[in-house]
């Protein structure tokens, strides 16, 4: 199956007063048709702006500098903004962070609705309504009629994050970018909503790129999870292998990081350290301050990415051994 | 919301009793009509008969609670130079300058939301600092020089406009207005553009401070992930966003618009309301003087309630709020 979604060696910089920053740096990604990937990383690790990328959304300061994006077999990268503009909302959705803030909130819902639907298809402001409200019934949301005429503000947090989703979803894209839909909102609707989209994307095939800096939000979600570091995957691979036998530190950091079943009882092993700064990024690998098994030669040139059978990849030159955490 | 109404009504009241007291006392203090109105060689019994007149001779108390009692009845005094009621000649002037304070707000709105919306899309481009600087002019050029060199330019030199006065009017429901004869637009252009500049370097601001922040909301980037046009997402998202605090803002400057309108219908010989102070005030016609102060508080506590009910309509936050409340 061809995949719905190849980023290669995706490069993205911010030129800032310190000079260019590179957010995202050599980023490579697949996703299938109907496929879950968890990309997974620290608050600033360039999860935002490779989802960004893939929208076309990157604003000056930011800029693309290498790499491609293809799309159901189209580069994007390059492409013109008026063709970008037929495939967002249509083909490729995107829903955000914070849901207090992603409608307007002087319009009404019902505009909000009618005119995604309308940006791509004539179609008469009636039939759009009915379909605004039925897409709002998919998402769970009581006498859409009625509700379709509030505002914003009439809706609890986790409404107004399935009035977006439902937005999202108006033209069953093949591929909805979701970054950190559910980060701000609390946690047992956060486990709603997240089943919610999963199962709804697969109704229609939907692949789902799912941002989170929550492992635990993606391990029981996610086909495949791909970990980014300061601008880059450090490790990619099926969800199941990633989390059993992670390969990189980082990995086996994060995963020590999260309460489970196995570890009940034990306090959380923290990654020591910070997050470097971007804009002066160690030589060599950028997680040896805070690796365990970082030396001398670790400090020398950026890891490649290597692949391994399986479908995983990691950059490390010491990576952990099959049995896991323990090695 | 009744609640509220009664109790704005009441702080209405409030204000206004107080201005009131404020500017007759005031006004007592400055100059002795008696001395501009009677004839220069009129002796002690004569200047005597005409302040009797006028009830000029009274002690300041009697004299402030005669103006209350008749104020209460809707009257407030008689031009000691006209001999007809204040209000009746303030009023039959309150026409022109609504009219030319309308205009100046449609020029303004006009001239500010487009440059400024432009100005906070493209901050850094030339064009967005050229709109800054001009708002810049616009607000630190004094309005009287911008008038006069309006004059000079477009009456005296191009000879395209008039100088002066208000033209043709037609008369619409009792109430003459210039706006719909050729010849009052002409009249009306230079004064309306004059009493705008201000206030549209002031909206340039505010469109371009409320644009520049829309754009990098939230609600922008989610609208272009939709795969709207930029053109929608500016005129509707943006826009509707950043009319809030314009409409405040204009709503309460107004009133400052209408007072404003002092100095610009003087260089204009424009014959509003604020034309019959000057005069009135280098005649010591105090009953005028009184009668127009009052009136622009009056419009002022009018036009901040009309404000605050424009603000609930236009952001839906708020009406909940209210209701609630
Ligand atoms: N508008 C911007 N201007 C300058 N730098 C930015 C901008 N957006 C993102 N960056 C840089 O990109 C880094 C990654 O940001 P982001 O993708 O939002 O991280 P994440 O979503 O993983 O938390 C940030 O730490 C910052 O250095
Ligand atoms: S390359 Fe070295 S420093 Fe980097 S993660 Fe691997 S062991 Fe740690
Ligand atoms: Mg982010």
């Amino acid at each position: 199956m061809s995949p719905v979604l190849e980023v290669r060696d995706l490069a993205v910089s911010f030129g800032t007063r310190e000079g260019a920053v590179r957010a995202v740096d050599g980023v490579s990604l697949t996703v299938k048709r109907g496929e879950v990937l968890g990309l997974v990383g620290e608050s600033g690790s360039g999860k935002s702006v490779t989802g960004l990328s893939i929208m076309g959304l990157i604003d000056a300061p930011g800029r693309i500098t290498a790499g491609s994006i293809k799309f159901e077999g189209r580069e994007l990268v390059g492409l013109p903004e008026k063709e970008l503009r037929t495939l967002r909302g249509r083909r490729i959705a995107m829903i955000f962070q914070d849901p207090m803030t992603t409608l307007n909130p002087v319009l009404r819902v019902d505009t909000q609705m009618i005119e995604a639907i309308r940006a791509h298809e004539a179609v008469s402001e009636k039939a759009a309504r009915d379909r605004a409200a039925r897409a709002l019934a998919r998402v769970g949301i009581p006498s859409p009629e009625e509700r379709l005429q509030s505002y914003p503000h009439q809706f609890s947090g986790g409404m107004r994050q399935r009035v977006a989703i439902a937005i999202a979803l108006l033209h069953g894209p093949a591929l909805l970018v979701a970054d950190e839909p559910t980060t701000a909102l609390d946690v047992t609707i956060q486990a709603q909503i997240l089943a919610e989209v999963q199962q709804l994307c697969a109704e229609t095939g939907t692949a789902l790129v799912w941002v989170t800096h929550d492992l635990a939000v993606v391990a029981g979600l996610a086909d495949r999870i791909a970990v980014m570091y300061a601008g880059r995957i450090v490790e990619d691979g099926p969800v199941d292998g990633v989390l059993d036998s992670p390969r990189h530190p980082y990995t086996a950091g994060l995963i020590g990081s999260v309460p489970s079943r196995n570890r009940r009882g034990s306090p959380l092993a923290q990654i020591p350290g910070m997050t470097p700064s971007l804009a002066n990024l160690p030589p060599g690998c950028a997680f040896a301050p805070r690796c365990p098994r970082a030396d001398a030669a670790c400090r020398i040139e950026a890891p490649p990415l290597l692949a391994e059978t399986g479908g995983r990849a990691f950059r490390c030159i010491h990576p952990l051994t099959a049995e896991g955490v323990a090695a | 919301m009744l609640v509220y109404f009664i109790r704005r009504l009441g702080q209405a009241a409030l204000v206004v009793a107080v201005m009131g007291a404020i500017v007759f006392v005031s006004i007592y203090m400055v100059g002795n009509p008696v001395d501009v109105l009677a004839n220069p060689n009129a002796d002690a019994k004569e200047m005597a008969e005409i302040a009797g007149r006028l009830g000029l001779d009274k002690p300041l108390h009697e004299q402030f609670a005669l103006f209350v009692w008749n104020a209460l009845h809707g009257d407030l005094g008689r031009s000691f130079v006209f001999n007809e009621p204040a209000l009746k000649l303030i009023i039959q002037r309150m026409p022109a300058t609504l009219e030319l304070a309308f205009a100046a707000l449609i020029v303004s709105v006009l001239i500010g939301i487009p440059l400024g919306m432009l100005a906070g899309l493209w901050p850094h481009s030339v064009w967005g600092r050229g709109i800054m600087t001009g708002s810049i002019l616009g607000f630190s050029l004094p309005n009287f020089w911008i008038g006069l060199m309006l004059i000079l330019l477009f009456a005296v030199q191009l000879r395209w406009l008039p100088s002066g006065g208000r033209g043709e009017t037609v008369t619409v429901l009792g109430v003459p207005v210039s706006f719909l004869t050729v010849d009052g637009l002409r009249h009306l252009v230079l004064p309306a553009f004059t009493l705008a500049l201000y206030k549209a370097a002031l909206v340039i601001r505010l469109a371009r401070a409320g644009t520049r922040e829309a754009m990098l909301q939230d609600y922008v980037r989610f609208a272009r992930a939709k795969g709207l046009s930029p053109s929608r997402i500016i005129l509707v998202h943006v826009l509707k966003n950043i009319m809030i605090p314009i409409t405040t803002v204009l709503g309460l400057e107004f009133g400052g618009m209408i007072a404003f309108a002092v100095v610009t219908e003087t260089v204009f010989a424009y014959p509003g309301m604020g034309k019959l102070l000057i005069d009135s005030i280098g005649r010591l016609d105090r009953p005028i003087i009184v009668a127009y102060l009052m009136m622009v508080v009056v419009v002022f506590v009018v036009i901040n309630f009309v404000v605050d009910l424009i603000y609930a309509a236009l952001d839906p936050r708020v009406r909940l709020s209210e209701q609630g409340s």
